[in-house]
C-alpha cells in the first residue's frame, strides 16, 4: 500500500518519497517538502486536521486534504 | 548630493525583517512572532557611514519568488519591474539563523535576479541555545556575497550591516547556481529569443502573472508565445529548481553549518504538547479569551474613572471661568465632553492591543489558527481568519489588511467581508453610554447585568460574522484554490518594548483619529444648530413668548433655546429622516447622531452632547454630563427618549450597521472593486435596520 502523511500517528516519521501531485502547493515544497527529506507527525486537531508536521526542521500545519497526496515511506 | 541608496529588505515570513527596519530607521514599525505582521511595503531612512543615506524599504515575508498570496506579491512586483522608484540598489535578505537553509532557497533566487545582495543572518542571539555554529567566511565565499551576523534584540550588527550597505558597489552580483540546467534545451530558447533580458527574471515572469508598468509590459509582450509548455509542464519544472536549490544550499549547508543537536534545546514541542492539545488547547485558549475580557472590563475600570472624573472637572472649570454663553457651553460641553468621551476608552483599548500584541509577539497566535482551522472551515473562513477576527476587536482596518495571508481568495474575501461584525473598539463608547442608560441596576451569577449584556453584544457580534460567512460561503460562487500552510514559529519571550510600542502606537492613532473627527464634526454640528433659515429661527423668541405667555424666564429660555433648535439647519435635517427612524423608536435628535456615526461610530456621543448642549439655555448646572442629559430627554409627549426599548433597539444598530468609512475605504483597497464596500455598506445597513426596528416593536 501507498503510504502518505495522513497515514501517520503522532510522533511516527516518514521519509517524503513523491510529491509530484498537482495537488500540493508549490509553496509546501520551498518550505522543505521535497523528496527525501524527513517528516514527523508531532500533534494533530481534532479528527486529525489539521496536521502539525516537522518536515525537514520547518514546523508547519497542513490541512488533511494535502496530505493525503504527499507520498512517503514510514520510518517508525 | 548623491543620490539615496534603495535598500529593499526581503526575507521569509517571520525573520525578523520589520525589527532590522526598526533598527535601522529609528522608526516603530509592528513587530511579531505570527508570519505575516508586514503586509504592506513601508518605507523608512537611515543615515549611513560617510554621510551617505539609504532609503530602507521594508516588506512583507515571502517563502521564494513564486508569489501565492497577496502579500508576498508586493515583493515580486517590487523586484521585477526595474523603473519602479523604489527598485533596490541593494538587497538585504534577512535570514533567521535556526531555519538557514529553508530561508536560503529565497536567497539563491534573489541572486540570480543580479541586485547586489547583503545576508543578514538574525537571532544570533538564539545560536548558542539551539547548538548553532557557523563558519561565515566560507558562507560568504560560497554564496558570493556579504553576510552580517545580527541580533536585533541584543542589537549587534547594526553598525556592520550599515558599513556594508555603503560599500555596496563592492558586492558580486553574480548568481550562487545555474538553474537552467534543469531544462537546458528550453532556457537556451528563451534566452536566443530575448538575448537582453536576464534569463532569471524571464522565467519568473512566464511562471506568474505579475503586474508590470506599461513601458515593462511591452517589453515582455511577445513572452505569451513562449508558454509553449503546459501549466503542469511549467510546474514541473518549477519543482524541478527548487530541489536543485536545495540540493546546493545543502550542500553549502553541510560545510558552513554545524547543529550541535546535544546542546540543542527545545521549547516548542513541550508547550505545544499542552497549547494545541485536542482538550486542553481549546481549554487554554477560551481561558486566555476570559481573561482578556476580564482586564477590559474590570482591570481598566479604575484608571478610566480617574480619566472620567479629570474631564468633568476640566469642563468645570472651563464654564467657571470662561464668559457665559453659548459658545463656552460648546466648549465645556461639546468639545471637552466629547473628547473627554473617548479618553475614557484609552484604558480598555489599551488592554485589548496589549493582549493582541501579546498573542502575536509570543508565538500563539500560530497555535489558535492550527486549532481553529477546521471549525472556521465550516463556515468558509481559514484558519487564518482568527487573526483578523481577534484584532477586529479592537478595529476593523489593521484586521481587513490582516487578512491578506489567507491563500486562498474565496476565504479571504469571506473573512474581509464579516470582520466588520466583529465589535470594534468604536462600538464600545456608545454601548457603554447606553447601556448605564437603559439596563437596570442587579446581578447574575455574580454579574452585573450591565457587564452582561457588553459582552453578549461582544458575541453577537462574533456570531454574527461566523453565520454571514456561512452564508456567504453558500451564495458566493467563486472557484479558488484553497490550501493552507501556516507556520508554527518557535515560542519567543515577548519582548516588553515591542509589544508596549504596539500599545502606545496604536492607541495614540485612536484618540487622534477619533479626536480629530470628533472636533471637526463638533464645530459644523455647532454651526448647523446655532443658525437657521427663516423667520421660525429668527424671530424663535417672539413665537414662543406669545405662544406661552405665562412661563418664568429660566422655562422661557430654555423652550426658545428648544425652538431655536428644532429650526435651525440641523433641526430641519434631522426631521426629515425622522419619519425614517422613528419606528426604531429614536427622535432627530438621535438621527442625526446616526448619521454623524456614518463617519464613524464614536462621534455618536460627542454629537448628543453638542445637540443637547445648544438646546437648552442653562449654562450654569453643575456637573451635568452627557449621560445625564440623554437620561432626562423627553418626547413632545414628555415620555422618556431613551428606554429599554429605544437604547436595545440602538444598541443592535450600532451592533450591525456599516458605519464606519475608514473601513469601506480600506475593504475597497484590498478586495480592489467598490462592489464589495458597497454589498457590505447596503446588507450590513439594512439588517441593522431590520433588526433594530423588530426589537423596538417587541419591546415598546
Ligand atoms: N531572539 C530574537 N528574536 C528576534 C530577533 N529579531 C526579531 N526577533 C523576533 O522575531 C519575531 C519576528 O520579527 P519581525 O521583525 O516582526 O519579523 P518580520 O520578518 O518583519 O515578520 P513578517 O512581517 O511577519 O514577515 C518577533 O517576535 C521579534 O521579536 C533577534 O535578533 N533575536
Ligand atoms: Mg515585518
Amino acid at each position: 500500500m501507498q503510504h502518505t502523511i495522513a497515514h501517520l500517528k503522532r510522533g511516527q516519521k516518514g521519509i517524503i518519497k513523491d510529491v509530484s501531485s498537482v495537488h500540493i502547493p508549490l509553496k509546501l515544497l520551498e518550505m522543505g517538502c521535497l523528496p527525501g527529506n524527513s517528516v514527523e507527525l508531532l500533534h494533530v486537531a481534532p479528527f486529525s486536521d489539521p496536521m502539525y508536521l516537522n518536515i525537514n526542521g520547518s514546523h508547519l500545519a497542513i490541512r488533511k486534504e494535502t496530505a493525503v497526496h504527499i507520498l512517503i515511506d514510514i520510518v517508525i | 548630493m548623491s543620490k539615496q541608496i534603495n535598500v529593499a529588505l526581503i526575507g521569509n515570513p517571520n525573520t525578523g525583517k520589520t525589527s532590522v527596519f526598526n533598527a535601522l530607521t529609528g522608526l516603530n514599525q509592528k513587530v511579531g512572532n505570527y508570519p505575516g505582521i508586514t503586509v504592506d511595503k513601508k518605507e523608512g531612512v537611515c543615515k549611513l557611514p560617510r554621510g551617505v543615506k539609504a532609503h530602507i524599504i521594508d516588506l512583507p515575508g515571502t517563502y521564494s519568488l513564486n508569489a501565492s498570496s497577496l502579500d508576498e506579491n508586493v515583493v515580486i512586483e517590487l523586484l521585477l519591474n526595474k523603473n519602479d522608484k523604489d527598485f533596490p540598489d541593494v538587497a538585504v535578505v534577512v535570514s533567521d539563523v535556526e531555519n538557514l537553509k529553508r530561508n536560503l532557497l529565497l536567497f539563491t533566487q534573489i541572486k540570480d535576479l543580479e541586485i547586489p545582495t547583503i545576508l543578514v543572518i538574525n537571532m544570533s542571539d538564539r545560536m548558542d541555545y539551539k547548538g548553532i555554529s557557523l563558519d561565515i567566511e566560507y558562507l560568504e565565499k560560497e554564496l558570493n556575497t556579504k553576510i552580517a551576523l545580527v541580533s536585533t534584540r541584543k542589537n549587534t550588527g547594526i553598525s556592520e550591516l550599515k558599513t556594508l550597505i555603503a560599500d555596496y558597489k563592492k558586492l558580486s552580483t553574480k548568481g550562487c547556481l545555474n538553474a537552467s540546467e534543469i531544462d537546458k534545451a528550453y532556457f537556451e530558447n528563451l534566452q536566443n529569443a530575448f538575448p537582453d533580458q536576464l534569463l532569471y527574471k524571464l522565467w519568473l515572469v512566464i511562471t506568474q502573472d505579475v503586474n508590470f508598468g506599461t513601458v515593462e509590459r511591452q517589453e515582455f509582450d511577445s513572452l505569451e508565445d513562449f508558454k509553449t509548455k503546459s501549466k503542469a509542464d511549467l510546474k514541473r519544472l518549477q519543482q524541478k529548481e527548487t530541489i536543485k536549490r536545495y540540493q546546493f544550499i545543502n550542500n553549502v549547508l553541510k560545510k558552513g553549518q554545524t547543529i550541535d543537536l546535544k546542546n540543542a534545546k527545545d521549547l516548542r514541542i513541550k508547550l505545544d504538547r499542552i497549547l494545541t492539545h485536542k482538550v486542553w488547547g481549546y481549554v487554554i485558549f477560551f481561558a486566555i479569551l476570559l481573561l482578556m475580557f476580564q482586564a477590559v472590563y474590570n482591570w481598566a475600570a479604575y484608571p478610566t474613572d480617574l480619566i472620567d472624573e479629570g474631564f468633568a472637572t476640566l469642563a468645570d472649570w472651563v464654564k467657571n471661568t470662561l464668559p457665559e454663553g453659548v459658545f463656552t457651553n460648546l466648549l465645556a460641553e461639546g468639545i471637552i465632553a466629547g473628547i473627554g468621551g473617548i479618553m475614557v476608552f484609552i484604558p480598555p483599548i489599551a488592554f485589548l492591543f496589549f493582549f493582541i500584541a501579546l498573542l502575536e509577539e509570543s508565538g500563539y497566535m500560530s497555535r489558535v489558527v492550527f486549532l481553529m482551522d477546521r471549525v472556521m472551515r465550516r463556515f468558509g473562513l481559514s484558519g487564518k481568519s482568527v487573526v483578523p477576527l481577534i484584532s477586529g476587536n479592537a478595529c476593523a482596518i489593521p484586521a481587513v489588511m490582516a487578512a491578506r495571508n489567507i491563500e486562498s481568495w474565496k476565504e479571504r474575501l469571506i473573512t474581509i467581508l464579516v470582520t466588520p461584525f466583529t465589535t470594534c473598539s468604536a462600538r464600545l463608547p456608545v454601548y457603554v453610554i447606553i447601556i448605564a442608560l437603559v439596563i437596570p441596576d442587579g446581578r447574575f451569577l455574580g454579574l452585573s447585568y450591565q457587564a452582561l449584556t457588553l459582552m453578549s453584544l461582544y458575541i453577537i457580534g462574533f456570531l454574527t460574522a461566523i453565520f454571514s460567512a456561512y452564508i456567504l460561503n453558500k451564495v458566493l460562487k467563486i472557484k479558488s484554490k484553497s490550501y493552507f500552510v501556516v507556520e508554527m514559529p518557535s515560542y519567543k519571550f515577548p519582548l516588553l518594548k515591542n509589544v508596549g510600542l504596539t500599545v502606545l502606537e496604536k492607541t495614540k492613532t485612536f484618540v487622534f483619529e477619533a479626536g480629530k473627527i470628533i472636533l471637526a464634526i463638533s464645530i459644523v454640528l455647532w454651526f448647523l444648530a446655532s443658525y437657521g433659515p427663516g423667520e421660525r429661527f429668527n424671530d424663535a423668541e417672539n413665537i414662543v413668548k406669545t405662544e406661552s405667555p405665562q412661563l418664568s424666564e429660566d422655562e422661557l429660555n430654555d423652550k426658545i433655546a428648544a425652538h431655536k433648535l428644532e429650526y435651525s439647519y440641523i433641526g430641519i435635517i434631522g426631521k426629515t429622516i425622522e419619519p425614517v427612524i422613528k419606528p426604531l423608536g429614536y427622535d432627530w435628535k438621535i438621527g442625526i447622531g446616526l448619521v454623524t456615526s456614518f463617519a464613524a461610530r464614536e462621534v455618536f456621543v460627542g454629537t448628543l452632547a453638542t445637540i443637547y448642549s445648544v438646546g437648552s439655555a442653562n449654562d450654569n448646572e453643575d456637573e451635568d454630563t452627557i449621560k445625564n442629559k440623554m437620561a432626562a430627554e423627553v418626547h413632545k409627549d414628555g415620555t422618556k427618549v431613551f428606554t429599554l426599548a429605544s437604547g436595545i433597539s440602538l444598541l443592535l444598530f450600532y451592533a450591525f450597521a456599516m458605519q464606519c468609512m475608514s473601513t469601506l475605504a480600506i475593504v475597497k483597497r484590498e478586495t480592489n472593486s467598490w462592489k464589495w464596500p458597497m454589498l457590505q455598506l447596503i446588507t450590513m445597513s439594512v439588517f441593522a435596520y431590520i433588526v433594530a426596528l423588530l426589537a423596538f416593536q417587541f419591546l415598546k
